[in-house]
C-alpha cells in the first residue's frame, strides 16, 4: 500500500523548470532512497511534499491526503529532518528539542534522553556553538523522538562522523521494522545501499530510474575479475562484454546481466585460475547514468 | 616578543582596506553632526537673552541627568555645544569603537576567519595589535578633523583651545572604550557577549554619572562618562579628565594583551554558562518561540520609549516662556486662540511619539519573514502548524507590543510633564490623545502583514511609507503643508488632541482598513511558496 505518491509533480520557478514530471511512491513499511546530484530537485520535491512550496502542476499525496491542503493533518504523522539546519542562535539545543517534540504533538522524555545519549550529543549549549553535525543531530534526535509514520530525511548525515551515521542508520532499521516508512534523500551511496528497498535516481527535474536495487542492478553489468592459463583473445569482440582491462596477470571487465552465461563458458576455456565477481554498487549504476547523460547532452 | 606582532601591519592594511567604507562613515557622521550643531544653535538662539532662556529650560533635573552639568550662567554657543552635544557624541564614538573592535576580534574569532588567518605566519598579538592601531588611528583623525572643523566655524565662542579639547575628550573616550572592548574579547567566548558587556560599561557609565550628576557626585567621578563634562569646554577647558581617560586605557590595554597572549583561540577567560537541558512551558508554542526570540528586543524598545516620552515631558516646564521668545516655533504651532503653547506642543509630540512607537510592532510582523530568510521556517511548517497560526502568532505579539509602546511613551512623557509643570497634567489628556494613534499604527501592521503575506522582498516599503508620514507630519507643521498631503499617511488622519476634537470616524475606518489588510495579507502567506 502506497503511503505517500507524487504523481507529475512539476514546480517552475519564473522561467526555470525545477521540477518536470516526478513521480515517486513509497510504500508502507519500505525505506525509499532518492539520490541525485545537487540542483536535482531532491529538495524542491520534499519540500513540494511538505505544503511548503505548491507544485505548478501535478499531485502530491501522503496518506491519501494532498500535501498542501492538509498539511497540519499530515504533517501530525510524519517527522522530517531538512539538510541544512539552520536554529535560534540563542536558544540551547535542549530547547530546541522541546519545543520541536511538542510542536508535532507527542512527548516521549524517555526517548529523547535515549537519544541524546546514543548521538552523544550535548543539550546545554546554545546554538550559536553548535558545528553543522550538531545542529543535524538537534534535527535528528527530535525527529526520531516521534514515531511517525512517515520519516523523511533530506541528507541528514551530510555533517555526521561515520560513527554518528551508524547510530542513525540503526534507528532508520529501527523504523522500519516497527512498520513505518521512510524517505531518504541522500548523497552517501553506501548508505542508501545499506538502508533502502527501492530506489529513485533524479535528474534535471525527472526521475530518471527507479525501482529495487535487486531489479536495477539486473539491468546492468557485474564486475569480473579473471586470471587465465591462456590468453583470452576475443574477449573484448564477445556481446555484452564491455570495459576490458589488462592489469598484469589479470583481466578486469564487465559483463552485461543476460550475457553471463556465454562469458562464463568462454572464460572456462582457458583455464580459469581466479575468478572474482561483484555486483555493481549503486555509484556504478549512479555514474553510468550520470555519464550516459552527460554524454548525450555532449552530443546534442 | 616581535614575533608575537608579526604582520601587523599586513592586517592592519587588510582591515583598513576592509572596512574603508564603514570605518569612514563613522567618522564623518559624528563629525558631521558635531559641526552642524553649533551652526543650528547660532541661527536658532542668536541674542544672549534667548540662550538664557535655553538655560533655564536646561536647568531641572532631568535635562541634567541626560546631557550632565554646565556653567548655566554663562551660556554662550560654545558652552551651549559642550553641554548639549558633547557627552551624547562621546557616547556614540563610544558605541563606535565597541562595535568595530568586536568586528575586528571576535566575530572573526567566531566565525574562523581567524583560525585561518591564524595558521599562517602571523603572530599570536597581531589581529589584535591590528585592531587597536586601526581603533586608534581612527580616533585620533576624528579628534583632529573634529577641533579643525569647530575651530574653523567662525563662532566667537567656538574657540581654537576649546575646539581641540572637544576633539580630544571624543577621540580618548572612542580610544578608552576600544581597549574596554578589546580588553572584553579576551574575557567572554562570543561576539554577543563582547557587544553584551561593553554596552553594559557604556550604559552603566552613562547612568552611574546621571545620579551622580543630579544628587550623589562621587558616582561621577568613579564613572569615565562623568569626567566628559568636566573638561568644561568653551568655559575653563580643563585637560586632565583626557590624561584619566587616557591612562585608564592603558589599564585595560595592557590586560588585553596579556590575556590574548595567555588563553587558547575560540576560548574566553571566562567559561561560558550551561544553558537550559529544557525548553520552559512557556517556550513550547509558535507564540511562546515568536516572543521568546524578541523577548531582549521588545523590553530595550519599552525601557528606549518610556525614556523618549520622559525626555520631551521634561521639557514642559518651560515652555510657555520659551516658546514665547522663539519665532520658528510660533510659527511651527500655528498658533490658534484659546489654546496655550504646551498643549499645541502636546498635539504635535503625539504624532512623532505614535510614529516611533510603531517602529517595533512594524519589527515584530516583519520579524516572522527573517526568520524565513533564516530558514527556520521550515522547522515549524513541517510540524503541526498552519500557516496562519505562525502568522497569527507574530501578529498577536505585534498588536500587543503597538499598544504597549504607544502607552509607555504616553506614561513616560505624562509623568515627567506632571513633575515639572505647575499644578500637574491631566492623565486621560496625555494617554488619550496618544491612544488615539492607535487605530494608524494598527493600520501599519496591516501593511506590513500584506507585504509578508504576498511580496515579502518589498516590505522595506512600510519603512519608506513610515518615513514618509513623519517627514509630512513633522515637517507639514514646520513649512505648512497643504492639508491633503499629511492625509497621505494614516496618522493624518487622526484627530490631533487635545486641540482638535476627538471623531470617531477616522478611527473606525482606520480599523476596518488595518483588520482587512491583515486578513488579505494572512490569505496571501497561506497561499504563497515559502523561500529557504
Amino acid at each position: 500500500m502506497s503511503i505517500l505518491k507524487a504523481t507529475n509533480l512539476t514546480k517552475k520557478f519564473g522561467d526555470f523548470k525545477a521540477l518536470d514530471g516526478v513521480n515517486i511512491e513509497v510504500n508502507e513499511g519500505e525505506v525509499f532512497g532518492f539520490i541525485g546530484p545537487n540542483g536535482a530537485g531532491k529538495s524542491t520535491t520534499i519540500r513540494i511534499l511538505l505544503g511548503m512550496l505548491k507544485a505548478t502542476s501535478g499531485e502530491a499525496k501522503i496518506f491519501g491526503k494532498d500535501v498542501w491542503q492538509d498539511a497540519v493533518d499530515i504533517h501530525k504523522r510524519i517527522a522530517y529532518v531538512p539538510g541544512d539546519v539552520n536554529l535560534w542562535p540563542n536558544l540551547t539545543g535542549g530547547e530546541v528539542i522541546d519545543l520541536f517534540v511538542k510542536l508535532r504533538g507527542g512527548n516521549n522524555k524517555n526517548r529523547r534522553e535515549e537519544l541524546i545519549e546514543r548521538f552523544n550529543f550535548d543539550p546545554s549549549k546554545k546554538c550559536r556553538t553548535y558545528s553543522k553535525g550538531n545542529r543535524q543531530k538537534v534535527a535528528l534526535i527530535a525527529a526520531l523522538a516521534s514515531e511517525a509514520e512517515i520519516y523523511i530525511f533530506d541528507e541528514p548525515t551530510s555533517g555526521l562522523d561515520p560513527l554518528m551515521e551508524r547510530v542513525f542508520q540503526e534507528y532508520v532499521l529501527e523504523a522500519k521494522q516497527a512498520g513505518s516508512s521512510v524517505l531518504l534523500s541522500s548523497h552517501i551511496l553506501s548508505e542508501v545501499e545499506k538502508l533502502c528497498d527501492r530506489v529513485g535516481i533524479i535528474r534535471q527535474g525527472k526521475i530518471i530510474e527507479s525501482g529495487s536495487l535487486n531489479d536495477m542492478r539486473h539491468l546492468t553489468r557485474s564486475n569480473m575479475i579473471v586470471q587465465t592459463k591462456k590468453p583470452m583473445d576475443g574477449l573484448a569482440q564477445l556481446s555484452g562484454v564491455h570495459s576490458v582491462e589488462e592489469t598484469g596477470d589479470e583481466t578486469i571487465f564487465q559483463v552485461d546481466t543476460d550475457a553471463m552465461e556465454s562469458v562464463i563458458e568462454f572464460v572456462s576455456r582457458h583455464g580459469v585460475i581466479k575468478l572474482e565477481s561483484a555486483p555493481p554498487t549503486l555509484e556504478d549504476l549512479f555514474m553510468r547514468h550520470y555519464e550516459t547523460d552527460a554524454q548525450s547532452g555532449g552530443d546534442s | 616578543m616581535s614575533e608575537r606582532f608579526a604582520k601587523t601591519g599586513l592586517l592592519t592594511r587588510f582591515i583598513l582596506k576592509r572596512d574603508r567604507f564603514r570605518l569612514s562613515l563613522w567618522v564623518i557622521g559624528i563629525w558631521f553632526f558635531t559641526i552642524i550643531v553649533p551652526l543650528a544653535f547660532e541661527s536658532l538662539y542668536p541674542s544672549q537673552s534667548e540662550r538664557d532662556m535655553m538655560a533655564d529650560t536646561m536647568n531641572n533635573p532631568a535635562m541634567i541627568a541626560m546631557v550632565g552639568p554646565a556653567d548655566l550662567s554663562n551660556y554662550t554657543i560654545g558652552v551651549m555645544t559642550s553641554h548639549q552635544m558633547l557627552l551624547i557624541t562621546a557616547v556614540v564614538v563610544g558605541l563606535m569603537s565597541i562595535l568595530l573592535v568586536t568586528r575586528y576580534t571576535r566575530t572573526d574569532e567566531e566565525d574562523g576567519k581567524l583560525e585561518l588567518i591564524q595558521s599562517l605566519p602571523v603572530g599570536r598579538l597581531s589581529t589584535l595589535n591590528a585592531t587597536i592601531i586601526v581603533l586608534v588611528v581612527t580616533n585620533v583623525i576624528l579628534a583632529v578633523i573634529t577641533a579643525i572643523g569647530l575651530s574653523v566655524l567662525g563662532i566667537e565662542s567656538v574657540d581654537v583651545s576649546g575646539s581641540i579639547l572637544y576633539g580630544a575628550t571624543l577621540g580618548a573616550t572612542g580610544i578608552l572604550f576600544a581597549m574596554i572592548t578589546a580588553f572584553f574579547a579576551q574575557i567572554t567566548e562570543s561576539s554577543r557577549g563582547t557587544i553584551g558587556l561593553s554596552i553594559t560599561v557604556l550604559l552603566g557609565a552613562y547612568l552611574l554619572r546621571a545620579i551622580g550628576d543630579v544628587s550623589v557626585e562621587a558616582l561621577s567621578w568613579i564613572s569615565p562618562l562623568g569626567w566628559v563634562p568636566m573638561t568644561e569646554i568653551y568655559a575653563n577647558n580643563d585637560w586632565w579628565p583626557i590624561f584619566l581617560m587616557l591612562g585608564l586605557a592603558i589599564i585595560f590595554f595592557i590586560a588585553a594583551y596579556y590575556f590574548n597572549s595567555i588563553r587558547d583561540l575560540g576560548s574566553g577567560m571566562l567559561p561560558a554558562r550551561k544553558g537550559k537541558i529544557h525548553a520552559s512551558r512557556s517556550l513550547q508554542s509558535p507564540i511562546g518561540l515568536a516572543f521568546r526570540l524578541q523577548r531582549t528586543g521588545t523590553i530595550a524598545w519599552a525601557v528606549g520609549m518610556i525614556v523618549l516620552g520622559a525626555t520631551y515631558g521634561s521639557v514642559f516646564g518651560d515652555l510657555e516662556s520659551f516658546f514665547e521668545g522663539n519665532e520658528i516655533f510660533i510659527e511651527m504651532l500655528s498658533i490658534d486662540g484659546g489654546t496655550t503653547y504646551t498643549e499645541q506642543f502636546i498635539a504635535i509630540l503625539m504624532v512623532i511619539v505614535a510614529l516611533f512607537a510603531t517602529i517595533p510592532p512594524i519589527m515584530n510582523v516583519i520579524k516572522l519573514y527573517n526568520e524565513e530568510k533564516k530558514g527556520r521556517i521550515g522547522h515549524l511548517l513541517s510540524r503541526s502548524v498552519s500557516r496562519y497560526q505562525l502568522l497569527m502568532s507574530f501578529l498577536i505579539i505585534s498588536i500587543i507590543n503597538a499598544f504597549l509602546m504607544v502607552s509607555l511613551t504616553a506614561i513616560g512623557l505624562w509623568a515627567a510633564g506632571d513633575a515639572v509643570v505647575e499644578g500637574g497634567l491631566d492623565f486621560w489628556n496625555i494617554y488619550g490623545a496618544a491612544l488615539a494613534y492607535y487605530p494608524a499604527m494598527l493600520f501599519f501592521i496591516g501593511l506590513a502583514v500584506l507585504f509578508v503575506g504576498f511580496k515579502p522582498r518589498f516590505s522595506s516599503i512600510v519603512w519608506i511609507y513610515l518615513f514618509f508620514s513623519f517627514i509630512v507630519l513633522y515637517f507639514g507643521e514646520l513649512f505648512q503643508f497643504p492639508e491633503w498631503i499629511g492625509k497621505l499617511s494614516p496618522f493624518g488622519h487622526i484627530p490631533g488632541m487635545p486641540i482638535d476634537e476627538f471623531e470617531l470616524l477616522p478611527i473606525i475606518w482606520l480599523t476596518v482598513g488595518a483588520m482587512l489588510l491583515m486578513i488579505i495579507g494572512a490569505l496571501g502567506y497561506r497561499r504563497r511558496d515559502i523561500q529557504e
